[in-house]
């Protein structure tokens, strides 16, 4: 069993009204200092059978199709384990 | 001939029926097409209504987008069909990239529903042919996630081409950049628009009949064609 986590972020360009309101709120809550918040999304995909280069290379293409959208976010593959 | 205009239905969507209602009313056929049927039945031009595909779920649209009829209805747009995607539709042309841009959450944060006044501003398209440049109409408009969104380069192509079909008129309910309400692509076939033009076609039910100009304006054209 492998284990993937794609992690999804809105381009550094593109607005994100949700992260300037829980930026809004931790200022509330007493966290001092906070300049900026952005909210992401993560995908842990539990993968049966080892993830081989030609299986990380389907990711990478789902990834930048399905689980994010490339004309406002970022992508990025973050954990690979056996 | 009537003209048979298709109207597609996702899991979650909520304006199909308005919207085959609004063909019907501008004298048209309207004809049921299924999220997981890959044919389009022959149809003259194909409306994607509004609702929450698919729960909104990951993005909105971006599960509609894969959906089986969308691989053909893709082939069919880029080969000069026309399609008109209102509000969630909209959200999926631009998942499938026959749109350029994408719509994020709007600026406020809040679900706007209000009678917004608008400008059309192209007419070049099948679905504004029966306007006039300039011309203010007001519809519903229904959104939480409607803020349009494109590259700098991009927005200035969609002006510099006349691309922005419709812009908002006194204020932009949801951070849409240049206040751009919907747009077409390059051959114009291709039209995305934020607010429902379905929802306002006959006076019992609509604030104004201002929308049923992008029915009518479809059927012209399919007869004249």
């Amino acid at each position: 069993m492998a284990r993937v986590v794609v992690d999804v972020m809105l381009k550094p360009e593109i607005l994100d009204p949700q992260g300037k309101a829980v930026e809004g709120a931790l200022g509330r809550l007493g966290l001092a200092g906070v300049t900026s918040v952005r909210q992401g999304k993560s995908f842990a995909l539990e993968i049966d059978g080892d993830v081989d280069d030609a299986r990380l290379a389907q990711i990478h293409e789902l990834a930048a199709s399905l689980l994010s959208n490339p004309v406002i976010e970022d992508y990025v593959i973050r954990e690979v384990t056996a | 001939m009537t003209m048979r205009i298709g109207v597609v239905t996702f899991p979650g969507s909520l304006d199909d029926r308005d919207a085959a209602r609004a063909v019907r009313i501008a004298g048209g056929e309207a004809v049921a097409l299924w999220h997981g049927d890959a044919d389009l039945h022959a149809v003259d031009a194909v409306v994607l209504p509004g609702g929450f595909s698919y729960g909104d779920y990951l993005r909105c649209g971006a599960i509609a987008r894969f959906a089986p009829v969308m691989g053909a209805l893709i082939d069919a747009a880029n080969g000069g069909l026309p399609v008109l995607g209102i509000c969630n539709g909209f959200q999926v042309l631009c998942e499938s990239h026959l749109l350029p841009g994408a719509l994020v959450r709007n600026d406020s944060l809040h679900f706007v529903c209000r009678d917004q006044r608008l400008r059309i501003e192209s007419t070049t398209t099948p679905w504004t042919s029966d306007y006039t440049v300039g011309q203010e109409i007001v519809v519903p408009l229904k959104n939480g996630e409607g803020g349009y969104v494109a590259s700098e380069a991009v927005l200035d192509e969609l002006e510099g081409e006349g691309r922005v079909v419709a812009r908002y008129l006194e204020l932009n309910p949801n951070g849409s950049r240049r206040d751009i309400a919907g747009i077409s692509n390059a051959r114009g076939n291709v039209v995305g628009l934020m607010p429902h033009p379905e929802h306002a076609v006959e006076a019992l039910t609509g604030p104004t009949t201002d929308g049923l100009g992008f029915f009518t304006s479809i059927l012209k054209g399919l007869v004249e064609a």
